[in-house]
């Protein structure tokens, strides 16, 4: 039994929001992997499922009226079989979170050395001394300036760049082997966007902790991420590492979407790229079939698998559906 | 020839304090800028958050009063006059319209569609039912819609839809300036493709001219002729989307430029090096480009119409030597 295992391992998982009596999947079937010293990005569109995905590894969700089935292996636990009090250890001390919102994230009556030094207080039997010695190394680590005069502060008194270096200071404060970021640059000005994603590259080179990162920017992607998983409609489309994700893009949504991208304009007709039609609503989503054919419709219906899958077309590089063979934007020839 | 001028335009806002409540400073949010606007082409307004370049969009339009300077309309002062009634005011307030960032607030949830969008023929036009009926069809067919979509009320759409409504609302009063205030901020990128095309299309049709909010330098590259780059309530270059892009002057500019996120993963590490040597180079430089106070200088003509906010001329010494950073200094 000496089969390597990786970090955090995700089988086959489906979350579903109940509407009445039914429930219907926002993440519906995703299997993934992360390991040490890698940072998986998470791509998608607002509706993909993916902030969901990482609500569920946390176990965040409201279990009254949330169903979530399949497997999260985090060192051979099952973290969806947890009750709440040892999921608790979990959470701030194996796998830190970054949120979007900083603001959001931080008491508004605590000083930031309370909020930091609570996670220790929670996880680790640190002294006061030492918690001290701990959350002032922290606030080094992720660049703000005069540490001991800020730690008095609160939230308020912070600009929105540093607010997010005290939520990842908070998340790294137990040094977790995982850390899930949840957009944490899209409130940012790009400079600071530069900043906080540089920090974050740091960080994970220092620790060696796998991160997940949760995105809609395929920029974010290109500059930080060591693999991408594309998802659409809950599932993973596309799964490759990232050069090879730019370089060699091969479902079509992921193709599309890079298509869509602004950039400068070479002739005054020059479009962007657009989908056709629109991201299904979760109760009128199709669960049969390629869940992208609605918005390629001049693609025949048999280049859909009727089941579609993940194959594995070069090492490393999965691609649900075979539609990708066939596909060609419209008014192109194949 | 511009038919909008703005010009040392100021936005102070007091700041009050002490036992009596007296103004104790500014908040200069707009601190001398200008800009003229022609027919048919597209203004970037490039800028972080706080750099006040929403503000001068709400101050044309009238949604801010300007503290001085002056806003010419077609050789009309119409400084602050947004609001007034009076019919030599009428024109102006026809012809300048904004479309805002969030689509969901800027419309009345009660309303439907079709009188979200008749507000203003009904303000500016004297049409007849049959005719706002068949205005908004027309509208709502520009932006890719159906025209069973006037019956319905805001929330049953999305929010590129919501969006793309806001665009045809705006375009319903026949303006000639749009203000678009981060129009696709909250858009997913294949919907914010979407909006912007229709952006570009409707500008050729009716020879539209924007005033291109965005601190998204990407969407600001596709749309704009040309740019103005804002930093604290002033403008540190302006000039056109090539001078821009392609030949920055100031050290701001250049910071922001190399912020912008590398779509190749393959030169990932180059592009990183790059830019932590222009931000270093801005925290080395900062005295160079600001005056002590940390004010932008004023504006200069570096080239043609390609203006950059440098330190005066220095007597006996020339431009060319001032913008060479690098070399001085110890």
């Amino acid at each position: 039994m000496a089969v390597e295992r990786s970090l955090l391992e995700v089988n086959n998982l489906e979350t579903g929001f109940r509407f009445g009596d039914v429930y219907h999947n926002a993440v519906d079937g995703v299997s993934l992997t992360l390991e040490n010293n890698e940072i998986l990005a998470i791509v998608g569109e607002s509706g993909c499922g993916k902030s969901t995905l990482a609500t569920s590894i946390m176990g965040l969700h409201d279990p009254k009226n949330t169903k979530i089935e399949g497997e999260v292996i985090y060192k051979d636990l099952n973290l969806l079989d947890l009750n709440e009090k040892l999921y608790n250890r979990i959470r701030g001390n194996d796998i830190g979170m970054i949120f979007q919102d900083p603001l959001g994230s931080l008491n508004p009556l605590m000083t930031i050395y309370n909020q930091i030094s609570e996670s220790l207080e929670y996880h680790s039997d640190l002294n006061e001394e030492q918690r001290r010695a701990r959350v002032l190394e922290l606030l080094n680590q992720v660049g703000i300036p005069r540490p001991e005069q800020i730690m008095k502060n609160y939230p308020h008194e912070l600009s929105g760049g540093m607010r997010q270096r005290v939520v990842i200071a908070i998340a790294l404060a137990n040094k977790p082997p995982v850390i899930i970021a949840d957009e944490p640059t899209t409130a940012l000005d790009v400079t600071i966007q530069a900043q906080i994603l540089d920090l974050m590259v740091d960080i994970q080179d220092e620790t060696g902790s796998g991160i997940i990162l949760i995105t809609h920017d395929l920029g974010v992607v290109a500059e930080t991420a060591d693999r991408v998983a594309v998802m659409y409609a809950g599932q993973i489309v596309e799964e490759a590492p990232v050069e090879e994700l730019f370089a060699n893009p091969k479902h079509p949504y992921t193709r599309s979407l890079l298509n869509s991208i602004p950039h400068e304009l070479e002739d005054d007709d020059d479009e962007l790229h657009v989908i056709h039609g629109t991201v299904p609503s979760l109760q009128k989503l199709p669960r049969q079939g390629c869940r992208f054919a609605p918005r390629i419709p001049w693609i025949p219906d048999e280049a859909h698998e009727e089941n579609p899958v993940l194959h594995e077309i070069s090492p490393n590089h999965k691609v649900r559906c075979t539609c990708w063979k066939h596909f060609h934007f419209e008014g192109e020839d194949e | 020839m511009a038919f909008l001028e703005v010009q040392d335009l100021k936005v102070h806002y007091p700041i009050r304090g002490g036992i009596l409540n007296r103004i104790q400073d500014h908040v200069k949010a707009v601190d001398g800028v200008n800009l003229s606007i022609e027919s048919g082409k597209t203004y970037g307004l490039v800028g972080e958050s706080g750099s006040g370049k929403t503000t001068i969009g709400k101050t044309i339009i009238g949604l801010e009063k300007a503290t001085a300077g002056r806003i010419i309309y077609e050789g009309d002062d119409v400084t602050n006059k947004a609001r007034s009634r009076k019919k030599k005011f009428a024109n102006y307030n026809k012809d300048i319209q904004m479309i805002f960032q969030d689509a969901t607030s800027s419309m009345n949830p009660k309303k439907r569609i079709i009188d979200v969008m008749a507000e203003p023929m009904r303000n500016y036009f004297d049409y007849t039912p049959q005719e706002i009926k068949k205005r908004v069809a027309d509208l709502l067919e520009i932006v890719g819609m159906n025209a069973e979509a006037m019956y319905k009320y805001p929330h049953e759409f999305s929010g590129g839809q919501r969006q793309r409504i806001g665009v045809a609302r705006a375009v319903a009063s026949d303006p000639k300036l749009i203000i678009a205030d981060e129009p696709t901020s909250a858009l997913d990128l294949s919907v914010q493709a979407q909006v912007l095309n229709f952006m570009r299309r409707i500008q050729k049709e009716y020879d539209l001219s924007y005033l291109f909010i965005s601190h998204d330098l990407g969407v600001v590259q596709h749309m704009s002729d040309d740019i103005a780059i804002m930093h604290r309530g002033r403008f540190v270059e302006q000039g056109s989307k090539e001078q821009i892009y392609k030949n920055p002057q100031h050290i701001y500019t250049k910071r922001l430029l190399s912020a912008i996120p590398d779509m190749n993963p393959a030169t990932r590490a180059a592009h990183k090096i790059e830019r932590q040597r222009v931000e270093a180079e801005y925290d080395a430089q900062e005295t160079s480009y600001y005056d002590p106070k940390g004010r932008v200088y004023d504006l200069q003509r570096y080239d043609d119409e390609h203006y950059v906010a440098l330190k005066p001329e220095e007597p006996n010494a020339s431009l060319q030597n001032e913008n060479v950073g690098t070399g001085g200094g110890n």
